[in-house]
């Protein structure tokens, strides 16, 4: 399938996987994140719930301490 | 535009700083300076004499409230400018009723946790409303990595998104000060594309 991760089109193996699967897969290690799918927040505890399919919009940012 | 008609402009709207240290005391005197209509200072903190080395306070303001502080200091720059101060360490409820009537959000906090509370708050409560976020910004340096995105309809990102804060990687006056003037700069180029 493919999807556009943080404005980046990406290939990927399968027909879907949930957005923890996908943040494993692409190897966001860091804690603080916040994800959206096709533009809708998805928090923590529903990352294992919510699936990436073909043509999905999906962004995760890593957030930062300091200011 | 003439200087005249951007002041006139942006005399109408409302900013919420979201945290008054580094990255909310420079970006709130930017505000001003240009006559933002009115700042929203929102900080539970109190200046310190560590805090000296980046934001906009002085030393005879150790152990003031920053807020306090802050509105002091801008009262000398431009006593026009509306001011409300709120001391309070912000949580999802007070995001939601303070900014409300907020026409643009800027986010300075310094904790991660923070930012993303309020990135998220924002993201499920105010979906028309602008938020500029700062992240990543500690260290000295690195000015060619430093930029602003626009990460999606209403929420931009002004730093490196990498330069986290450590012991040996302190956040200091030259890159904060970039970054929060950058959010300042943004802001203004977007409330004047807003119409009110």
């Amino acid at each position: 399938m493919q999807i556009t991760l943080n404005n980046r089109s990406e290939q990927l193996d399968g027909e879907k996987l949930t957005v923890n699967e996908l943040i494993r897969q692409k190897n966001f290690t860091f804690k603080l994140l916040v994800t959206k799918v096709n533009d809708k927040l998805v928090k923590v505890n529903e990352r294992d719930q919510v699936w990436v399919k073909d043509g999905d919009r999906v962004e995760v940012l890593h957030l930062i301490s300091g200011g | 535009m003439t200087e005249q008609q951007i002041r006139n402009h942006i005399s109408k709207f409302e900013v919420a700083i979201a945290g008054c240290g580094g990255l909310g005391s420079n970006a709130a005197v930017a505000l001003a300076r240009i006559g933002i209509g009115k700042l929203l200072l929102v900080d539970f903190d109190i200046v310190e004499k560590s805090n000296l080395n980046r934001q906009y306070f002085f030393y005879d303001q150790i152990g003031q409230h920053k807020v306090q502080a802050l509105a002091d200091n801008i009262k000398r720059i431009d006593s026009k400018i509306e001011l409300e101060i709120i001391v309070l360490k912000l949580d999802e409820n007070a995001v939601i009723q303070l900014f409300a009537d907020s026409d643009l959000i800027i986010e300075a906090f310094d904790n991660a946790a923070a930012k993303k509370m309020l990135l998220e708050t924002v993201l499920q409560y105010f979906p028309s409303k602008t938020l500029i976020m700062g992240n990543g910004m500690a260290g000295y340096g690195g000015f060619e990595k430093i930029r602003q995105q626009q990460w999606d309809n209403q929420v931009y990102i002004c730093g490196d998104f990498e330069s986290e804060i450590a012991d040996d990687n302190p956040p200091l006056a030259p890159r904060v000060g970039i970054v929060s003037n950058m959010q300042a700069n943004l802001a203004l180029e977007l409330l004047l594309k807003m119409n009110k």
